[in-house]
């Protein structure tokens, strides 16, 4: 299986229910109706690339042991506050758009259309996401929190794409030791938790029950 | 034509809304029309709102891809009517914050229904299905209100909810026709979601009694209502193979339905707060409305 | 705004204009509030076109709106309207003569 795409589909996947964690509690109610727009087009996202890779979607996207998924430690945090959160989502938009730009280019037709349509969805993701950093880039905490996650965002690309994330966000690369455990390969303890809570109900019947 | 001058005499005003006569925002209006809207208007939206809490879970936990998708879409649908709603009546004087600031104190109510846990999946296909149908026959009562921006918004109110209706009945069908067990989690879910859904639409007051239905807020007394929702969706329920959990409902020949008569006084008590899940539920809100105040004061920094 | 988008805006009322489809007059949808035209375009966006039920909004700040409610209606202003025509008889009376033939 294809383990880009594979991990393309996971990170959004899993970003995407860390970010409708904040359905109803988000600091203002516009705000909230927005971003929970940006965490349907992940979920969206990550079902047409599990469409690409596998007849049942669903099967791929819930059923696998935790050791089989290849998202990265960036998308598996649980950060409810909302410095945190809009710090992994402009990060996590920077990194991912790396991905996508090589994607688009990709061989397979397939993959290159739909890595297309993810860009275009995605374009309105950067413009939230550059529009808070903008509003919050000043303030201590969402400086914080950049710092904090910075090493993770770096995790989400393999070691090659890495300057580049680097020079468009104006970040150092820090030393490997930084990165140790924050790198897509591994995953964090929050990720058994999180697949626990996705899979409860799934789980609670037999394989292949119509829900 | 001349402009329609909107009475200032509060018998001539009571007289104008009865035969139809709509205000606006900038209109004088009396003050216990005032009062009495905005208490009503606030309850809708913190009902928007709370109604959130005990979805959300679950969309956590939506067993397939499209579930996940369409329960987040519903639940958004209603922080969107909640946003709606308060702007109506931060436009009649009281502002977001100190609407928000009373609920989360407990000082003003939400509906009853969303003071009660969410159990399991079946609760999901439940409240979607048979609350939101509960809460569109009231807001299509409000759709001709005699507050023209109220009666706007629920324009768009309703057209949104008629898709949660449908998603919840889907999520229902699903299950009646999935496994055994799968039945039984969506009639144990009815068998809690009754009483409640039986309380929703308000104690018998008559029509002409009630003042929501004389200013013409509303356009429909709460007895009509029930009866309405039983008349729509007990043979609904029924033709499934669910049962209702109310051994004395019956349609009279007549076309009204008896059924036990709801426990008043319970209404009462969890509406003012005392519902099971009441105080987490506020705990809750308020713990993220605490802690995101920076965001708020970052982001309208003068 | 100060310098640097860091000082943030003033909260407004931002009213919503939506056109259902091209062609179609625009609508008043409702109103977000927002510290800027960004805010306000970005969380309007979600709020009246989630479902594609838009192909375009205009946003305004409420305190742009110049509102007028109010005219003179002291004289009859009929005869600039189609209800001060009524030309039902002398329409009759027209085709009556015309079908009884030339004079």
């Amino acid at each position: 299986m294809n383990e880009l795409l594979l991990g393309l589909a996971d990170d959004e996947l899993v970003i995407g229910w860390r970010d409708s964690e904040w359905t109803g509690i988000a600091p203002m109610l516009e705000e909230d109706v927005a971003f929970s727009s940006i965490a349907q087009n992940e979920i969206g996202h990550a079902r047409a690339v599990y469409e690409l890779l596998a007849d049942d979607a669903d099967a791929l996207a819930f059923d696998r042991p935790l050791d089989e998924y290849r998202c990265a430690p960036l998308v598996e945090l649980r950060l409810l506050d909302w410095a945190h959160t809009i710090a992994r989502r402009w990060l996590y938009e920077e990194a991912d758009r790396i991905r996508i730009e090589a994607l688009m280019e990709d061989a397979d037709p397939a993959v290159a259309g739909l890595a297309a349509k993810i860009d275009r969805e995605e374009a309105y993701h950067r413009m939230h996401a550059e529009l808070w950093h903008e509003r919050l880039r000043d303030e201590p905490r969402f400086r914080d929190a950049v710092a904090d996650l910075w090493p993770y965002a770096l995790g989400v690309l393999p070691p090659d794409q890495r300057e580049q994330l680097a020079a468009r966000v104006s970040l150092e690369i820090p030393s490997n030791n930084v990165l140790l455990g924050k790198e897509r390969g591994s995953h964090t303890d929050e990720l058994a938790e999180l697949w626990n809570e996705m899979t409860t109900v799934r789980r609670s019947a037999p394989a292949g029950a119509q829900w | 034509m001349a402009a329609v001058e909107v009475p200032r005499d509060e018998q001539a005003f009571l007289a104008y809304v009865q035969a139809g006569g709509q205000v606006e925002a900038g209109d004088r209006l009396p003050e216990d029309y005032r009062a009495k809207l905005i208490k009503f208007i606030e309850m809708h939206g913190n009902s928007e709102l709370m109604g959130v809490l005990p979805e959300r879970e679950w969309i956590l936990r939506a067993p397939t891809l499209q579930r996940k998708l369409a329960l987040t879409a519903k639940v958004q649908d209603e922080v969107g009517h909640a946003q709606l709603i308060y702007r109506v009546v931060e436009d009649l004087g009281k502002p977001r914050e100190q609407c928000l600031a009373d609920l989360v104190s407990g000082r003003s109510k939400f509906h009853n229904v969303f003071h009660y846990p969410t159990r399991t999946w079946g609760d999901v296909g439940v409240i979607a299905w048979l609350v939101d149908a509960a809460a569109i026959i009231s807001q299509k009562a409000l759709l001709k209100c005699s507050y023209a921006p109220y009666a706007r918004i629920m324009k768009k109110i309703c057209w949104e909810e008629s898709f949660h209706i449908l998603h919840g009945r889907d999520v229902v069908l699903a299950m009646v026709t999935g496994t055994p067990a799968q039945l039984e989690l969506v009639q144990e879910a009815l068998n809690r979601w009754w009483p409640p859904l039986m309380q929703f639409h308000g104690n018998p007051i008559p029509a002409g009694e009630d003042p929501m239905f004389l200013w013409r807020i509303k356009s429909q007394g709460n007895e009509e209502a029930r009866q309405q929702f039983l008349e729509g969706y007990v043979p609904q329920i029924r033709e499934l193979g669910l049962t209702v959990p109310d051994p004395k409902l019956r349609r009279r020949d007549d076309g009204v339905w008896e059924y036990t008569e709801p426990d008043w006084e319970e209404l009462r008590y969890v509406v003012t707060g005392h519902g099971p899940m009441t105080e987490e539920r506020l705990a809750f809100r308020r713990r993220f409305l605490e802690q995101e105040q920076w965001v708020r004061d970052a982001v309208l920094a003068a | 705004m100060g310098p640097g988008r860091g000082a943030g805006g003033v909260n407004e009322v931002w009213e919503v204009f939506r056109q259902e489809r091209r062609g179609q007059p625009f609508e008043h949808a409702g109103s977000v509030v927002a510290p800027d035209a960004e805010f306000a375009e970005t969380w309007a966006r979600e709020q009246y076109g989630r479902r594609g039920e838009s192909v375009a909004l205009w946003l305004v700040p409420r305190d742009a709106i110049h509102a007028v409610e109010h005219w003179a209606d002291e004289f009859d202003l009929k005869y600039r309207r189609v209800d001060g025509y009524s030309i039902k008889v002398r329409l009759k009376e027209a085709r009556e003569r015309a079908a009884a033939g030339p004079r």
